[in-house]
């Protein structure tokens, strides 16, 4: 007696709307029937529903349907079938062929196997889940790693730090969604000192998003090199990946030149969302029209220009933001964002703003659904002017050099004492920072510090010659956890930093680290007392 | 004043080991300050009172060196006392949250005075 048990892989109970007649179920054969072919059965075949609904044994040759599979189970010299059920679902077929005496299969041997279908359909059945449940696992694990393999693509490609452009004070922010998506941002260096600045948004998630965007980044930081006007910048990124963007994606992007000595801003927009520009406590948006990048060849994109005077600032962002809904379904919306940008407080840091009314309005707690990128570019006030600068050695206690040459320095600014105190403080801890981790104490290596000062706000950059390396951020210090021995006693520096002063901005380009301690001259006097 | 910049000395007042800070409180400060810890509390003297009146510069590696005598007395059932902070250094005790194990006093003498009392 040829006995065999065909396990039906997924065969679940559908509705005839959601049957989809093309999709074959595939019956998986036993290592026993290797050479025969596996047994196909269509999720429409009629003999689901008659197995399904059959009580115990059927045999094959009385059988009457119009059925691919009723047919190769005969040519299977199959005879009789005891369908596997379980808890009303058909899970998987007992096959038998011939008799070895060609007999008919007699009430007995029904009983018997009947008998033993009934014991073998759940375990069957718990067998089947089993799978599934691993499968479903495997595929979830291959899924953490494809997101992990696009955040590490995306981070790759994005700029460590904001460059130092004196009199410019640039900030930029990116955070991911949990599904990466495809946003990017750039700063490139051109010729005579101007700066080009992108922002971008690769429509779809995971792996494809991030290549994309790290294409796109390529072609557009080599075209920014050779040509001027940013509208052809964009028109020839477009040719560029009109031919291999995948179906269905396409990228809009935003590319501007600023001239900072001028403020002069050159920009074109390959349907991104409009910049805003803050002047006074007015808000404009910068609107030049065109197509996102990949979508057709051929495409002219409109160049305009704004000019950012003095104590303007100018945002760039990414739909994430203004496409944020709160749990009545409510979108954050653009004119929420120019509002809160005209009524920004004189000091405020406008992303940490931003950031902070994003929170309040999605309730902090849910999941951020896309990517979030903010980039800000604030112009100096026009009475700005430069109050010193020095260049010390990478020297232990130099620091002490730098916190009393600052002090001389601001001096007519009349800063009131304990102002001062946490000035020299944060520049104290801020030059060391730029000795030990930007130079490694080597003598050789200086510490560069220019002192700086409008109406608003005095300004101390300390730069090193680490490049864009980041200096490392120890975790919050916490006074129970050092004195429990789970922490360093070390570690307080980037604190005292922050505590002191109003605002702080780490920049950078390939040779040097920057660090910016900024103190606000008017309005809030206990600014700098952050805790 | 020693090449380091720090310097420090040690006294006892009624019964209480009383720690003359001078100078800087930096990094160079740490074996100085790890062997004045170590003469004040022989004999097995009971708390400490550290007297900053002539500390004029503390970084983050000095705070981090005061974490560990603090860490050390307390494991060693002493309690560990302040005076003579300056304005800014008491308010850098305070966002550390040293201040929340260190008992801060404004001079010597109300150290003394309030010994038996709560810290104001």
């Amino acid at each position: 007696m040829a006995t065999f048990v065909h396990s039906l892989r997924r065969v679940v109970r559908r509705s005839e709307t959601d049957e989809r007649p093309d999709v074959a179920e595939r019956v998986e054969v036993p290592a026993a029937l290797a050479g025969q072919p596996p047994l196909e059965i269509a999720p429409n075949d009629p003999i689901i529903a008659y197995f399904q609904s059959a009580r115990g044994a059927v045999a094959i040759d009385g059988l009457e349907l119009d059925s691919p599979a009723l047919a190769a189970l005969r040519a299977a010299g199959v005879k009789l079938v005891v369908p596997l059920v379980t808890q009303g679902e058909l899970i998987g077929l007992l096959n038998l062929g011939s008799r070895l005496s060609d007999q008919e299969y007699s009430g007995d041997d029904r009983r018997l196997l009947e008998g033993l279908a009934a014991q073998a359909a759940p375990a069957v059945r718990v067998g089947q889940l089993v799978r599934e449940q691993e499968a479903e696992i495997r595929s979830r694990e291959r899924l953490e790693q494809e997101l992990q393999v696009a955040k590490l693509i995306q981070q790759h490609f994005l700029p460590r730090t904001s460059p130092d452009l004196p009199g410019w004070d640039i900030d930029a922010y990116y955070h991911p969604a949990r599904e990466v998506g495809g946003d990017f941002y750039d700063f490139i260096a051109l010729e005579d000192g101007k700066i080009g600045l992108v922002i971008g948004d690769v429509t779809d998630k995971g792996v494809p998003a991030a290549l994309v965007m790290a294409a796109t980044r390529s072609v557009l930081r080599a075209a920014a090199q050779r040509l001027i006007d940013p509208g052809e910048v964009l028109e020839r990124v477009n040719e560029h990946l009109c031919p291999d963007i995948p179906e269905n994606m396409f990228v809009t992007c935003l590319y501007g030149v600023l001239e900072p000595a001028t403020g002069r801003l050159r920009f074109a927009n390959a349907g991104h969302n409009l910049p805003c520009v803050r002047s006074g406590s007015r808000v404009v948006e910068l609107r030049a029209t065109g197509m996102p990048l990949g979508l057709m060849p051929g495409m002219r994109y409109d160049e305009a220009e704004a000019v950012l005077d003095p104590g303007a600032q100018i945002l760039l962002y990414s739909d994430g933001l203004v496409e944020a809904h709160d749990g009545r379904r409510e979108m954050f919306g653009t004119p929420r964002l120019t509002e809160l940008f005209a009524v920004l407080g004189r000091g405020e840091r406008l992303i940490d703003r931003v950031l902070g009314s994003l929170a309040e309005f999605t309730g902090g707690g849910a999941e951020q659904e896309d990517d979030i990128t903010l980039v800000s570019l604030r112009r100096s006030a026009a009475d700005h002017v430069q109050l010193a600068e020095f260049t010390l050695a990478s020297e232990p206690g130099n620091e002490r050099e730098a916190m009393r040459r600052v002090e001389t320095a601001v001096a007519p600014l009349g800063i009131p004492p304990e102002r001062l105190e946490r000035l020299k403080t944060a520049v104290a801890e801020a030059t060391m920072n730029a000795m030990e981790h930007g130079n490694g104490y080597d003598a050789e290596l200086p510490v560069h510090v220019t002192v700086a000062a409008d109406s608003r706000e005095l300004t101390v950059r300390i730069t090193d010659q680490g490049g864009a390396r980041p200096i490392p951020e120890a975790p919050a210090p916490d006074l129970d956890a050092k004195l429990a021995g789970e922490q360093t006693p070390r570690g307080w520096g980037l604190f005292l930093i922050r505590s002191m002063v109003d605002a702080v901005a780490a920049s950078g380009d390939e040779r040097h680290h920057t660090m910016a301690l900024t103190l606000y001259l008017e309005g809030d006097a206990d600014a700098g007392n952050g805790l | 004043m020693p090449a380091t910049g720090f310097d420090a000395s040690v006294r006892t007042v009624d019964g209480r080991a009383v720690i003359d800070l001078r100078g800087q409180i930096d990094g160079s400060a740490k074996d100085e300050l790890g062997a004045i810890y170590e003469r004040s509390v022989l004999g097995d003297a009971g708390d400490v009172l550290l007297n900053f009146a002539g500390v004029e510069y503390i970084n983050s590696t000095g705070i981090a060196l005061i974490v560990g005598l603090l860490g050390r007395a307390r494991a060693e059932g002493r309690t560990l006392a302040a005076c003579g902070l300056s304005d800014h250094y008491r308010e850098i005790f305070e966002i550390t949250r040293l201040a929340d194990f260190i008992a801060i006093y404004p001079d010597e003498a109300s150290a003394t005075a309030e010994d038996e009392k709560e810290p104001t």
